[in-house]
């Protein structure tokens, strides 16, 4: 696979702030990469750099094997689909998807044509003559989308595409968005701060925090396989505990805390081995019980249940460790039961040394 | 509903003001522009439609026509010089658009008529602007510049910007630059994204503004005045003349209402062509 976008060395600076602090990224054509982080990490500034909004201070950035750095937003073959959509009040829809044909010179029975196609696409026929104030949210949500797209753009830029729409019509464009890029075969990358949007839409995903790139990956290795604390704490649910190593021996790694009995937890070969470390343990791989089991668990940590939070499939506890820590546990509802367990009620997380995670407390940056 | 009362009360009250000091004034001046001019410049009370069939004088016209010709042309000038200024202002940060917008305010504190005699003092034979030229060796004897067809227009348009500029920010303000973006990321040039975005959605600014400086530089009185000697008569200096020196009250009170009438239609042509109807 070729490489639709390639950003090297990337910095740019809004005043005395690092909005991108060295980030290079390589994006394969044809992927759906998402950029996640929490607001003011720098991922809208990537996208706006890509398209040309913004300049970059140092580095290259290169689209299609073409170094686009100093070219403006109409050279660069990207489109990009704004965070509040930006249609054009003024214009119907019709007029606000040929917008770019129109630019670009296209003759009007091609402009006619394609039109009409890509309205059809995005399921919008028979509103071509609508205002975009007359258009319900995921409706111009899909005129923002084919107004980008009857551009034929190698790369398509999304600003936080879904962030707008409520839970229900988020869930129906997500996966409108999938089925867009599968028929227009074009390269998506996305902005977004919903990290299940993230982890359910990409092919990869790049995690960015403070400016910096911290990880880049499959949705699942992100999940799975963090590379920090900070890229843990934000993808998905996590449990969390500082501490030192004191012994490392075939990829696990004993882990002292204080206030708390030792855990062993696996070392990823390019982690960590020795000094400070964080723990990592996901709610769902953790065993919650009123007693001891005994099916060979590596590590037993005695709690107090906190909370139960019944989710109709699932039970969340939140449970307190001797160190006043509070940690999580997903327990999947199998029969008739709400909380079996009650709050305030003694208990054993349990979990094998290969569930568990040792992350590095300060990253080496990328 | 608790609110009916105190909006009808105030509804009353600005009802009883307009209609006694906007109305009976109005009224009366209908009343004098139906009456005949008395023997020594008084009024006598006899109804003639005189006055009224004066305006279809050929020199009337020529004042008429020329007046909205001026303040055709200074709305024209208005909206272009003060499209990119309010465009400043309006994407400016804060502190600055706070600035800009005290700069623009401060003509404002002194008095007009002194303004327009500044005018004077730059356009006159020894004034500044001659000075200057001389002295830069532009210019051998100086320039006739005051009592001019351009000295009035730059009074006029000097007056009148402000009143441009203001509704202009306002609109300005309420456009996302956002759409900018879009219009560029959608291979629009830099004029055609203020042709196709920034100028349509601009228009309840343009529309504002054009009234605010077309009407008053129709009526001004000043400006012409004193940058145009009186040489030429505008509508507002020959009011003024039939009013205050040929103490013919009832032909400037039929000026006056012609002058409005011929507003007011074109107002309502105004509003039957596209331009107009979406924009309210």
């Amino acid at each position: 696979m070729n490489e639709s976008v390639v950003l090297d060395g990337v910095v740019k600076t809004h005043g005395p702030i690092v909005a991108v602090d060295h980030v290079s990224l390589s994006i394969q054509s044809g992927e759906f990469f998402s950029i996640l982080g929490p607001s003011g990490s720098g991922k809208t500034t990537v996208l706006r750099l890509i398209a040309g909004l913004d300049r970059p201070d140092q580095g290259e950035i290169v689209i299609q094997q073409r170094i686009v750095t100093s070219d403006s937003p109409h050279e660069r073959p990207v489109n990009m689909v704004f965070q509040h959509y930006a249609l054009f009040p003024h214009m119907s829809v019709f007029d606000n998807v040929a917008f770019g044909l129109k630019m670009r010179g296209e003759r009007p029975s091609n402009i006619q044509k394609a039109v009409g196609h890509m309205l059809a696409l995005v399921r919008l026929q028979g509103k071509e003559k609508r205002l975009p104030g007359q258009l319900s949210g995921g409706e111009q949500q899909r005129v923002a989308l084919a107004r980008a797209l009857v551009n034929r753009p190698v790369v398509l830029l999304l600003d936080e595409p879904l962030a707008a729409l409520d839970q229900q019509l988020r869930q129906e464009m997500q996966g409108e968005l999938k089925r867009l890029q599968r028929e227009v075969k074009a390269t998506f990358i996305c902005v977004t701060h919903q990290q299940d949007e993230a982890l359910m839409l990409s092919d990869r995903v790049a995690v960015m925090h403070g400016g910096k790139l911290l990880q880049v990956g499959t949705p699942q290795e992100i999940y799975e396989q963090p590379v920090s604390s900070t890229v843990a704490r934000f993808i998905g649910l996590s449990n969390l505990l500082s501490g030192t190593i004191t012994r490392f021996e075939d990829g696990l790694c004993w882990v002292e805390h204080e206030g708390l009995s030792p855990v062993v937890v696996k070392c990823p070969p390019q982690g960590p081995s020795q000094g400070a470390v964080t723990v990592m343990i996901r709610p769902e791989r953790l065993h919650v019980s009123a007693e001891v089991s005994v099916n060979g668990y590596d590590n037993t940590l005695p709690a107090v249940v906190n909370q139960c939070v019944f989710n109709g499939n699932e039970v969340l506890y939140h449970v307190r460790l001797r160190n006043e820590a509070i940690w999580m546990a997903r327990v999947p509802i199998t029969e008739a039961q709400g909380c079996p367990l009650t709050v305030g009620q003694p208990v054993f997380l349990q979990w094998s040394a290969h569930e568990g995670l040792a992350l590095p407390t300060h990253p080496a940056p990328l | 509903m608790s609110s009916a009362f105190p909006v009808k009360l105030s509804l009353l009250s600005a009802g009883i003001f307009l209609g006694l000091f906007f109305l009976v004034p109005l009224l009366l001046i209908f009343g004098v522009s139906l009456a005949s001019r008395g023997m020594y410049g008084g009024l006598a009370w006899i109804a003639t439609s005189e006055n009224y069939q004066r305006l279809l004088d050929p020199l009337v016209g020529t004042i008429f026509l020329r007046s909205f010709l001026f303040a055709g042309l200074t709305t024209m000038v208005c909206a272009a010089v003060g499209f990119p200024l309010a465009y400043c202002m309006a994407r400016a940060s804060r502190q600055w658009q706070l600035l800009l917008l005290i700069l623009v305010m401060i003509p404002f504190w002194t008095n007009f008529l002194v303004r327009t005699y500044a005018w004077v003092l730059i356009f006159r034979a020894d004034g500044i602007l001659n000075t200057l030229l001389m002295r830069l060796g532009l210019l051998e004897e100086p320039l006739s510049m005051l009592f001019t067809d351009v000295s009035v227009f730059v009074g006029l348009v000097y007056g009148y910007l402000p009143f441009m500029v203001l509704p202009l920010v306002v609109a300005i303000e309420r456009i996302s630059p956002q759409l900018e973006e879009a219009a560029f990321d959608l291979y629009a040039s830099m004029g055609a994204m203020f042709r196709h975005v920034l100028l349509p959605l601009s228009k309840p600014g343009f529309i504002a503004g054009g009234v605010l400086v077309f009407i008053p530089s129709l009526g001004a009185f000043i400006t012409p005045y004193l940058l145009g000697g009186g040489q030429k008569m505008m509508l507002g200096t020959l009011i003024q003349q039939e009013f205050l020196v040929s103490r013919d009250w009832p032909f400037g009170s039929a000026l006056s209402f012609g002058l409005m009438g011929t507003v007011l239609l074109l107002w309502f042509l105004l509003g039957r062509t596209s331009y107009g109807r979406d924009s309210s």
